[in-house]
């Protein structure tokens, strides 16, 4: 883990600190804040490819040589505990065609409790077959350093539910869990629709059983086709669609009792030569759920990263 | 003990992913099927499209090919020989499939009217394009 870009993703929650006071209605008002900083700051950038999905992962790899950075935002305000907001710091490599690498930063804050950085993990993406065909599977492999604090919801598995926000951040953020995550990731993408399916296995490193999870989600540009001229707000750069996902109990109980899901829409906004904007109200599907989560993400494609660091001769 | 087999049973999976990846290297032109060989570009020549994909080849390619599609960094040139004799089909069978191996991504997930309309505008190139540049859109 970056000790500096720890320290950056918990500055931009700590200077945000009294803004976060009011929360969850104040949240709202800080995701737009943050996303209004981070988009005036963007760069040389392009649209991802990526389908508007928070939970669920398509066949999507990073292109080789691309780091992708994402702010990736959280709130709700479950029954019985506080409101809170989740931010979530991604940084995406495309190491190989065939193989993406992602860092992720995570901190949360919680109103009339405290602020936090909750953990980190780290995710590889493996392209399997070398050729497209009507389904693609990608093998994902991440390890997680996670506190129970955490509110960030990347995935469900197990037995998570609304009791996973309860509680005080003092005390959540002493339950420690290092696991290993498998994803087996499925895509299709029939009549210009984008169809992917998650399979997931997660191990608590220090002890408990395997957990099992599912996403699935759907998505299609308004637009198959490019316009002829440049245009910010021309069709092709709005998708959308929706996702489900939530857990599957463990290895010993296997199904849906005790478990939580979720489901809703998902917008995506590709600004050219800007930023990509997603944002999906998700609503709790079962009384173990919270309420309505409410995500929004901006992220930034820096193409060919890497040539940076090469010499211009080389060019 | 347990979970270590399984990272070790991930880490020989993806082994064989990469091995496989790497064996299905050779040049990508031979591997294309015939029907995908023989397929037409339905925007070949439409200068609508071309206009199109010229905004697309700044927003998407031109980062790795070159403003001048002539690449850059090692990257192919999309002017060169081997390009300008491959069919559409056989571009629109990259582009989509790309070239794991050689560091092409697979662009399946960019809608194929709009891999045809990349195409239509790589086949109005002109021959000769030195001091032709690409201009991205604006």
């Amino acid at each position: 883990m970056s000790p500096t870009c720890g320290l950056i993703n918990a500055t931009v929650l700590l200077s945000l600190r009294d803004f976060m006071i009011r929360i969850p209605k104040s949240a709202v008002r800080l995701s737009l804040f943050t996303f209004a900083i981070i988009y005036y700051a963007g760069s040389a950038t392009a649209r991802a490819q990526e389908p508007p999905y928070f939970v669920t992962y398509s066949d999507v790899l990073e292109e080789p040589g691309n780091l992708e950075i994402a702010q990736k935002g959280t709130t709700g305000g479950p029954q019985d505990s506080h409101g809170f907001y989740s931010s979530t710091l991604e940084l995406e490599y495309g190491a190989k065609a065939w193989w993406t690498t992602e860092l992720y930063l995570q901190g949360q804050a919680t109103a009339n409790d405290s602020i936090l950085f909750t953990g980190f993990r780290w995710e590889n993406r493996f392209r399997v077959l070398p050729t497209e065909h009507w389904m693609n599977p990608v093998l994902y492999v991440e390890y997680e350093d996670v506190n129970g604090a955490d509110k960030s919801v990347l995935e469900v598995t197990g037995h998570d539910s609304i009791g996973d926000f309860q509680g005080s951040n003092a005390d959540n953020r002493r339950d420690i869990s290092r696991t290993i995550e498998g994803k087996l990731i499925l895509s299709s993408y029939p009549k210009g629709w984008n169809v992917s399916e998650n399979w997931i296995m997660e191990k608590d490193l220090m002890g408990g059983a395997w957990e099992f999870g599912y996403a699935v989600g759907a998505s299609r540009p308004l637009s198959l086709a490019a316009a002829s001229h440049a245009c910010t707000f021309c069709r092709q750069h709005f998708s959308t669609g929706a996702e489900v996902y939530g857990g599957l109990a463990t290895v010993h109980n296997f199904g849906f009792n005790d478990t939580s899901h979720y489901a809703g829409p998902t917008m995506q906004f590709d600004v050219p030569r800007g930023p990509t904007l997603f944002f999906s109200p998700q609503f709790g599907l079962s009384s173990n759920s919270a309420g309505v989560l409410w995500r929004i993400m901006a992220s930034y494609e820096i193409q060919q990263f890497r040539d940076l660091f090469r010499k211009k001769e080389a060019q | 003990m347990k979970a270590h087999r399984i990272a070790w049973s991930a880490l020989i999976l993806c082994s064989i992913s990469a091995v496989a990846i790497l064996a299905a290297s050779s040049s990508w032109l031979t591997k294309v099927p015939d029907a995908d060989r023989r397929r037409v570009n339905p925007y070949a020549g439409d200068p609508q499209a071309i206009a199109a994909g010229k905004i697309l080849f700044a927003e998407n390619c031109a980062k790795c090919h070159g403003s001048d599609a002539e690449g850059r960094y090692g990257r192919p040139s999309l002017r060169s020989q081997r390009v300008e004799s491959a069919t559409d089909g056989e571009l629109a069978w990259l582009l989509r499939n790309g070239s794991l191996t050689k560091g092409m991504p697979t662009w399946s997930s960019l809608p194929e009217p709009e891999r045809w309309q990349i195409i239509a505008f790589l086949r109005s190139l002109p021959p000769d394009i030195s001091g032709f540049a690409i201009s991205p859109p604006h």
